[in-house]
């Protein structure tokens, strides 16, 4: 193990992935010298050559499309997108192109496509660099959709998502590159997608949340302990593939839920697991679950205006008192 | 110059992709297909030109007008009329319909129902051939409503700039459904375009093959080169409507015959073959006769061809790996 930051994590895997296949390369703006803006691909043209790790004119759809072309044609690629708030320039390339094409031609296209980036808050980046965008893929089939929350799970996702043969929608979040965590060293070591981590075990109440909203999960969940909740936090880590068991066992054994993003409220993909949850154990639940997401408002740039619209620690402390039916 | 092989094979691609497109037209009228369709026909030079002289593990997108496109490239007519069918031999299993058909081993990525969809996916392609260090190239076809979009020009920027082994064909068929080119492109020649991008952009008589066959072949030599992509724009026109149901309310029919009588690209092509002596008169008629028998016979294939099961409908969503 090697305590790592979340970006060097993934500059890691890529950089691993790169020496063992040659067909894996990376494209997108400001990677090569700069080395991403924050720093997932530094200093890896040094290695690599500019082949490989390429700087891209600021063209999101060409970049996706010519990932969309070049794995269709037998590569590898990495698109990394600045910000993942610019997929939506590039929305028909994903959705219309990466996500349908294999099913389209009846099965024979492969597209091993990595399109990652980050998203979320955190920077000051305001509404068009700040928004959480991973439900939106989660609602096309043909794309795998991961979000990891630490640095161990970011390798072992990224890995995974390289080696897969489908195109993955990787939603790396901005306000983690700094946060460090104990990453295994085996360059095989992969996280399954579709596997739902438990990070934090109870018996009181289960709360669902991924990426910046599992440190924020966790930290309620200490604070709930404080007044004698025991909460139970899971990841779900994929959003496609999902993982409703793990979530509908822990949910069998608390009989309570919170559901708890970043992304917008209103029709977000905690809304989906709530709706499973209620399909497959509605007779387990002692209480109404409780989704919390953003606020209908886009992203203001102010801090305090910025937090105000996202759910905050004691909104999901207080979340799961009301699902515990304690004051 | 054109080998007189290579002539024989533009004749017969073209035939084969009128009569398949003149069947699918009548299938169409008697109801037994169904969907957006599309038709190329009268625009045959262009795809048969061009495809003439590209091998199987060269690449190329298409359109939603792909039919002729997909042909040329190899499609056999019993598999794409099928799939127009929606049946379950076609080239994607009744998935695509008109508008997708691919077939990889043939090094066709597909046709695109979304306009300037393709163009990107080709300009991928040819990366691939360059990081793979092969002789590959990809030819991207797209109409001219196509060189409105952005991604037409990204992609030839992005192309140009990492000098790909692409060639961009546009059909300029006069038309974007109802809108004249004059009403929506800011240039008189498509090609004019190239300018912007650093490469070379040439507008050629896309009803003459000869004319085509030579820009592309000149295109084709600068790919393999390594001195990156050209533009070609091939002018011709679309003889027949948008789609099969279309009213065409929105031209002239004297215009529109006057093409179909006297500019037919596969009769122009037919009259230089006779009198440049490669063939008989006789000779092509076969080809024509022959045409005509494997169309029907194509359509035959897909109307006796069962329906695609639909507890397999989830399939191939993924790739399982």
């Amino acid at each position: 193990m090697s305590k790592k930051t979340y970006a060097t994590a993934i500059r890691d895997v890529i950089a691993e992935e790169m020496r063992r296949d040659e067909n894996v390369f990376v494209m997108g703006e400001d990677i090569e010298i700069l080395g991403g803006i924050f720093g997932c691909t530094r200093d890896l043209y040094k290695e690599f050559g500019v082949d490989r790790i390429r700087n891209t004119p600021i063209s999101e759809a060409a970049m996706i499309g010519a990932g969309v072309g070049s794995a269709c044609a037998g590569m590898r690629p990495i698109v990394e997108l600045m910000y993942m708030d610019f997929t939506l320039v590039a929305a028909d390339q994903i959705i219309n192109q990466a996500a349908k094409t294999r099913y389209i031609f009846g099965g024979k296209a492969k597209i091993p496509l990595v399109i990652r980036g980050q998203q979320g808050i955190g920077r000051g980046n305001a509404a068009t660099h700040s928004q959480s965008l991973e439900t939106i893929f989660m609602h096309f089939p043909g794309i795998k959709v991961a979000c990891p929350s630490n640095a161990a799970d970011a390798a072992g996702l990224l890995r995974t998502a390289i080696r897969d043969d489908n195109p993955v929608m990787f939603f790396e979040h901005k306000a983690l590159y700094a946060s460090k965590f104990e990453v295994p060293d085996d360059p095989d070591f992969c996280v399954p997608f579709g596997k739902a981590d438990i990070k934090r075990a109870g018996k009181d109440v289960t709360i669902v949340g991924s990426l910046l909203y599992v440190s924020r999960a966790l930290e309620a969940a200490a604070e709930l302990e404080k007044i004698g909740i025991d909460a139970e936090v899971i990841d779900p880590r994929t959003l496609v593939p999902f993982d409703t068991q793990t979530i509908i066992e822990s949910v069998k054994k608390t009989g309570k839920l919170v559901v708890v993003h970043e992304a917008h409220k209103v029709a977000g993909w905690g809304a989906e697991v709530v709706s499973q949850v209620v399909e497959g154990a509605f007779k387990y639940l002692d209480a109404a679950p409780i989704h919390l997401g953003a606020k209908a408002c886009p992203l203001p740039f102010n801090i305090e205006l910025e937090n105000a619209v996202v759910p905050s620690v004691e909104q999901i402390v207080e979340a799961a008192k009301k699902v515990c039916n304690k004051k | 110059m054109i080998s007189k092989e290579r002539k024989f094979w533009i004749y017969e691609t073209m035939n084969k992709i009128r009569y398949f497109e003149l069947k699918a037209l009548k299938l169409f009228e008697e109801n037994k297909l169904r969907g957006s369709v599309h038709l190329y026909a009268g625009e045959e030079a262009v795809a048969a030109g061009v495809c003439s002289q590209l091998r199987d593990e060269d690449y190329i997108t298409s359109t939603h007008r792909g039919h002729g496109h997909c042909i040329a490239k190899g499609a056999e007519l019993d598999k794409a009329m099928a799939e127009l069918m929606g049946k379950v031999t076609g080239y994607c299993k009744g998935r695509s319909g008109s508008m997708h058909i691919a077939d990889f081993t043939k090094g066709n990525l597909g046709a695109n129902a979304i306009v300037g969809g393709g163009i990107p996916i080709a300009t991928g392609a040819a990366l691939a051939a360059k990081l793979q260090k092969t002789d590959k190239v990809a030819v991207s076809f797209f109409g001219d409503g196509a060189s409105n979009e952005g991604t037409f020009h990204e992609s030839l920027n992005l192309a140009s700039v990492w000098k790909l082994p692409i060639i961009f064909v546009c059909e300029n068929n006069g038309f974007g459904i109802s809108v004249p080119v004059s009403q929506s492109t800011s240039v008189e020649n498509i090609s004019d375009r190239a300018v912007g991008y650093g490469m070379p952009g040439v507008t050629v008589d896309g009803n003459d093959v000869f004319a085509v066959y030579e820009a592309f072949e000149e295109a084709l030599k600068r790919a393999k080169a390594g001195d990156g992509p050209t533009l070609i724009e091939c002018k011709t026109y679309r003889t027949l409507g948008h789609w099969t149901g279309d009213p065409q309310t929105y031209r002239d029919k004297k215009v529109v015959e006057m093409w179909r009588d006297t500019k037919d690209p596969i009769q122009l092509f037919k009259k230089r073959l006779v009198e440049a002596g490669d063939f008989t008169e006789e000779e092509l008629d076969k080809v024509e006769e022959d045409a005509k028998i494997e169309a029907d016979a194509a359509a035959e294939f897909a109307i006796n061809s069962p329906n695609p099961d639909p507890s397999d409908v989830m399939d191939d969503v993924f790739y399982e790996c």
